[in-house]
């Protein structure tokens, strides 16, 4: 494999990676604070079609944004009533959830455009467009690290960036503020927050919010960066990848930014065939790339390569004892 | 400040009569659902005393505090801190007006240091670098203070018991709390343990603290209080002096008259041995020894008490036996040699070996709450042929028919087979597991707190059905945290410590401050 | 929580929850312009309005059924099970394999040999989420998730790669042998009568050779195996050892290892039990209807079974009948799709509803229906 293939690779990884990471980080907050979310993918479908719909009816890639943020927050919120304020069944609601999702994004966009359940294509300012990043032009021809800093780090829309840099902040975040610790805190045990007089409904909520908001960046990106325009399903299980990423990172954020490049890493794989076939002298078929994420973690859970622990009170609704 | 701790000083002399309160609860009323936990409590804590609130289980002291603390919302009543009538909406207004409360269970994050646990909810900014530095030094000056070192960066799953519950100390301090509230901060410490936390609550009362200890034990209540509260039934019974009351009196007061602990048995005639363990050791899941080389025999016809203080093995000692647990060392039945860690060693070979066991924990072990009475009443002896209709299908309705028949002979109240354990109360519970056990005539019966949470009635109906199957040559293993049933039903008492046996002693040659040693640790070794 | 009689929990709950999910998909209806009076007639009579209609929406019942009752056996055992649809693809697969083994000379005996072939494979394809969750303690949501996205690649890898004859281009089995086809409702006697084509003046339909022409449903013998699953899931759970093991497992694990009862062992029971019934709900699709394995081929059946759990109140007689009201969503659904504006995805949003408010918010559901009822008395002490 010559260089600028290899760069080709590591390009379109990142922008796979990219709703990976920022669904991972809305995964890591929402799990943080004892809230279960299998509705990862459900969101961020619901935030692609929003963003699909209102860019194209607007114009505007960030009243999109806005929409597609609207859009997971709303399904947040429900998952919040659903497993804080009506203490149920987390993992069911974010199943339910997702069936909800997939159905009325497709109803909605049917309704709006009658395009088959799709959006219109979007261009110009109703999509986000590449940032040249500075040098980039005047470096290139710097041997190694000139094509780098062009193809692969320069060149991306700001939703990439904006999830890389979400990484630090989220760590900072969590281990650095007031928020993070009662955050962390919740979700190991409610009760030493409930003693201490914090409302431990209100800290779930707003992690519920963050995923929410981080979904919906995560959506937003799939429909207005990824590609150009929501089509039914679209986010193709990538909110199950998120899911099985949070665990590969035993919920820490920087754990997230490396599981998710490795799995982007693998999608993109997945789509140069002939690639692999060149460097391996052999061909492993799509699925076998496509299953990989999913083998990994199951190989996680299993323990058999360092134990992941979830978060203590993840899954259980907070109940005063008596 | 200075008013405080002179009153805390002149304790010793008569009190004065006007002495300050630091809290006055009038008339609280709290009821949960159907129950009354609480019903028109009033109480008065003078200022820098060490107050007792003693009660039994359930006697709705825990609520009591929790309300105080601002855990739940009375139903009505009022609350005066300081003399001034204060609303405890939430724990922050409870925090706000000085009061701090260390949990049964303590409410710590374990994954975290103690520094972090003792700053959540009291962070000085949205930062967290400032507040830990500040913690640091406040940490380090009530430690000299108080005789209150723990690692402020130790975590606390790395923290015994003791240290976990001095970080419960700690963090009610470094939020100012002047009165402090302890919910049965004993029952889980090594008896060195207690001692030091109970010179930390002198040296608190000292620089003038209030202090709030709720208990069941009336020793604790004659060595450390000033005033005693007694609490029955959601009611408050009485508030005393310390000084001029005794333990007697005390229990009493408790359980609301004459306790009557004395079963009516004759003296055994042990026949040929049942049980034999020689040197049992148990390691739980984080590795750490629980049993440490358990030796002893039970013969046929017996009832041996085991003694202890919880949480020093006699709980790993009844799960290895029942086949809960795994163990290493040697355990024999009727002279056979029973499988401690293959395949056999599980709950159902025990059985079939002539083991029944009433478990400690009976709404998590012994029954399954959702579960009728009669499906409960075949719970381990499913497998039983006389309840298989054929090699496939049970027969329920001779489990029903059986169950109906224990029901009887038990007094289980309501006398309704159909209903879910749920419904029934804890002593009825108990009175279903025991007819279960009992009436499968076993060889050896181990009882664990056979009457915990148990209303009096039911206990001396209990106590007679264990005497009852001694009387018809079983082997009975009872295992009680309360001395005086020890007492009154062993025909041999060894006493267990740190997972070791201290010493055998025979009820009639002994009395509750030898046991007492022993349980504390203190052995003489010559007994065994 | 609020309390309800024990009737109203059972029949109440599962029933506002399918209101509130009706309320909400009527106004999502309005919302894109389109009349919910006309949707509800439309999808009545396009599913039950006919033997034709009953005979799809059966159909589909026969799945749902199997997907449902093994969500329930999980459920039991406090296993939450969404791998169903990765186990009925590779039920499919054992249908394919076994049928296109042989040239069978009847349909009864391919029928037998493909039950244990779906069965087999579906319970294997449980196997692995239920070993690793009894023997590593690894989340059994979240393996089966990843294990219907495995099942997936699998398939679609064998399909591709292995399975699909020279010469097909579309990604699917050969075609299964004429003794391998399940008798549907218009090849079984009597039942056939229902779908007797008739001309216009009442008189049947006759083709070149005299023989009665009938109409084709996909509904099949399954549907009396399916009911006959409800009937034998029911004496497992309340009339054998293991139902019994399973139900106390679920309630307390601790209680039940003081009982005597194997945790490994339960777990890994239960859920072979669940992954063989949703692999058998391939013999409806797979071996009664499409006559060769497909891509996806459960469509989605496999996650049905979860609502249908959950509103049949984890019981056979309740799964029973939530799968025959899912069956008429579904093929009602279809039928919305093809005759009005509204697109057939709608089915999916009731079915997230319908789960979300049996499954997530029943506490809710609860106290709505609280409301209606004075509180009970209880004794709790």
């Amino acid at each position: 494999m010559d260089y600028s293939t290899f760069l080709q690779i590591l390009d379109s990884t990142f922008r796979l990676a990219t709703p990976l990471l920022l669904a991972c980080l809305a995964g890591l907050f929402s799990e943080r604070s004892g809230i279960f979310d299998i509705g990862l993918e459900g969101k961020m479908l619901m935030a692609a079609m929003c963003t699909g719909a209102v860019a194209a009816i607007s114009g505007s890639v960030w009243i999109g944004v806005l929409a597609g943020i609207g859009g997971a927050m709303i399904f947040a919120l429900i998952h919040g009533l659903a497993s804080i304020t009506f203490r149920g069944n987390q993992l069911i609601s974010g199943v339910a959830l997702n069936f909800v999702a997939s159905g009325i994004t497709v109803l909605v966009a049917q309704a709006l455009f009658r395009q088959g359940g799709r959006t219109p294509p979007l261009s110009g300012d109703a999509r986000f467009n590449p940032i040249e990043l500075p040098f980039a032009e005047a470096l290139s021809s710097v041997p190694i690290i000139g094509p780098l800093y062009a193809e692969v780090i320069s060149g991306h829309t700001a939703l990439v960036y904006i999830a890389i840099l979400a990484v630090p902040v989220s760590w900072w975040v969590l281990y650095r503020s007031r928020f993070g610790l009662r955050l962390r805190a919740v979700g190991e045990n409610p009760a030493s927050v409930d003693t201490a007089g914090i409302s431990v409904v209100r800290l779930r909520y707003s992690a519920v919010i963050i995923t929410g908001l981080l979904c919906g960046l995560a959506g937003a990106y799939m429909s207005a960066g990824l590609q150009a325009g929501f089509g039914r399903e679209m986010t193709a299980g990538r909110g199950y990848i998120a899911l099985a990423a949070l665990i590969f990172a035993k919920w820490r954020p920087w754990g997230a930014l490396y599981a998710t490049f490795l799995f982007g890493f693998l999608q993109a794989l997945a789509l140069r065939p002939d690639v692999i076939e060149r460097v391996l002298h052999f061909s492993i078929p799509t699925p076998a790339l496509d299953a990989l994420p999913y083998i990994l973690t199951v190989i996680v859970l299993a323990g058999f390569v360092g134990r992941a622990i979830p978060p203590r009170a993840g899954g259980e609704p907070y109940v005063k004892e008596r | 400040m200075v008013a405080d701790t002179q009153a805390g000083r002149q304790h010793d002399a008569a009190a004065p009569v006007q002495a300050a309160l630091a809290i006055e609860l009038r008339g609280i009323s709290k009821a949960f659902g159907s129950v009354q936990a609480n019903k028109d409590i009033s109480i008065q804590v003078a200022k820098g005393t060490i107050h007792g609130i003693i009660g039994e289980n359930g006697a709705g002291k825990s609520t009591l505090m929790s309300i105080l603390y601002g855990f739940y919302k009375a139903d009505s009543g009022q609350i005066f801190i300081n003399g001034q009538p204060t609303l405890i909406a939430d724990s922050q207004a409870a925090i706000r007006a000085g009061i701090g409360m260390v949990f049964q269970h303590f409410k710590l994050v374990q994954n975290f240091s103690v520094l972090e646990n003792v700053i959540l909810g009291a962070e000085d900014g949205a930062l967290l670098r400032p507040s830990l530095a500040k913690a640091r030094k406040v940490l380090g000056d009530l430690a000299r203070e108080y005789e209150l070192d723990v690692d402020p960066d130790a975590l606390i799953e790395e923290l015994s018991v003791g240290h976990q519950q001095r970080v419960e100390i700690l963090k009610a301090l470094y939020r100012h709390a002047d009165i402090l509230i302890l919910d049965e901060p004993t029952g889980v410490l090594t008896p060195d343990e207690a001692d030091h936390l109970f010179r930390i609550l002198k040296g608190l009362k000292e620089q003038g603290k209030t202090i709030i200890l709720i208990t069941h034990k009336l020793r604790e209540i004659m060595e450390i209080t000033d005033t005693v509260s007694v609490m029955r039934r959601g009611e408050m019974t009485a508030t005393v002096k310390t000084a001029g009351t005794s333990p007697e009196e005390l229990a009493e007061l408790m359980v609301g008259r004459k306790v009557l602990l004395d079963v009516a048995k004759t003296p055994a005639k042990p026949g040929r041995t049942v049980l034999e363990v020689e040197n049992l050791r148990v390691r739980d899941a984080d590795g750490v020894e629980r049993l440490k080389g358990i030796s002893l025999s039970i013969r046929a016809g017996e009832i041996l008490g085991i003694a202890g203080v919880s949480g020093n093995g006699q709980s790993e000692l009844l799960e290895v036996l029942g086949g809960i647990e795994h163990g290493t060392g040697t355990i024999k039945i009727n002279g056979e040699v029973i499988d401690l860690t293959g395949k056999s060693s599980d709950a159902q070979s025990r059985r079939a070996r002539g083991i029944a066991h009433v478990p400690e924990d009976r709404q998590h072990l012994g029954m399954i709450m959702d579960f009728t009475a009669w499906e409960n009443m075949c719970f381990g002896y499913h497998n039983d042929p006389a309840y298989q209709k054929n090699a496939l299908l049970m027969d329920n309705d001779a489990i029903r028919a059986d169950a109906e028949g224990k029901i009887e002979r038990f007094d289980v109240r309501p006398p309704d087979c159909w209903l879910p354990a749920k419904s029934f109360s804890g002593g009825n519970q108990q009175k279903i597991i025991l007819a279960r056990e009992i009436e499968r005539n076993p060889d050896l019966l181990l009882v664990g707190q056979p009457t915990r949470g148990v209303d009096i009635g039911a206990i001396e109906f209990i106590h007679k059905r264990i005497v009852e199957l001694r009387d018809a040559g079983k082997a009975i293993l009872l295992v009680s945290v309360e001395l005086d049933e020890i007492m009154s039903l062993s025909d041999r008492i060894v006493v267990m410590f740190d997972g070791r046996i201290m010493g055998e002693r025979l009820p009639e040659e002994t009395d509750e401050r030898q046991l007492g040693l022993m349980m504390a640790g203190v052995g003489e070794g010559e007994g065994a | 929580m609020t309390r309800l009689p024990r009737w109203a929990d059972l029949v109440l709950v599962p029933l506002i929850s399918l209101l509130l999910a009706g309320i909400i998909s009527a106004l999502v209806i309005l919302a894109i312009g389109e009349s919910p009076s006309e949707a509800l007639k439309t999808m009545v009579v396009g599913a039950v309005g006919s033997p034709y209609a009953w005979g799809y929406t059966l159909y589909y019942a026969t799945s749902f059924m199997f997907t449902g009752l093994a969500v329930t056996v999980a459920f039991h055992a406090s296993l939450f099970n969404i791998g169903g649809e990765g186990q009925a693809q590779l039920g499919g697969l054992g249908v394919a394999l076994v049928c296109l083994a042989l040239p069978w000379p009847h349909w009864t005996l391919a029928l037998m040999a493909a039950m244990i072939g779906a069965a087999l494979f579906g319970a294997a394809w449980a196997a692995v989420p239920a070993y690793l969750q009894a023997k590593r303690g690894s989340h059994i949501v979240i393996t089966t998730i990843m294990f219907n996205y495995i099942g997936a690649a699998l398939i679609i890898y064998l399909l591709v790669n292995v399975l699909r004859p020279a010469g097909q281009m579309d990604p699917a089995t050969a075609r299964f042998p004429e003794g391998a086809a399940l008798p549907q409702f218009h090849d079984i006697p009597f039942i056939r009568n229902l779908y007797l084509r008739y001309d216009g003046s009442g008189v049947a339909r006759l083709n070149a050779a005299g023989e009665p022409i009938y109409q084709q449903v996909p509904a099949n013998v399954t549907l009396f195996i399916a009911v006959l699953a409800c009937w034998l899931v029911w004496l497992l759970l309340w009339r054998t050892r293991t139902g019994y093991e399973i139900r106390a497992f679920g309630k307390s694990q601790q209680a039940a290892i003081y009982a005597g009862i194997s945790p490994v062992r339960i777990t890994m029971i239960a859920m072979l039990i669940s992954g063989a019934l949703a692999g058998l709900m391939s013999i409806n699709n797979v071996m009664g209807e499409s006559g060769r394995l497909l891509q996806n081929s459960a469509e989605g059946a496999g996650f049905i079974g979860i609502a249908v759990a959950l509103m049949g109140r984890n019981h056979p007689v309740g799964v029973f009948l939530a799968a025959i009201l899912f069956g008429f969503l579904y093929q009602g659904g279809a039928e919305l799709g093809l005759l009005t504006g509204i697109p057939i995805e709608l089915r999916t949003v009731v079915q997230g509803l319908v789960i979300l408010f049996t499954g997530a918010l029943d506490h809710m559901v609860r106290m709505i229906l609280g409301l209606f009822f004075r509180p009970r008395r209880t004794v709790v002490t």
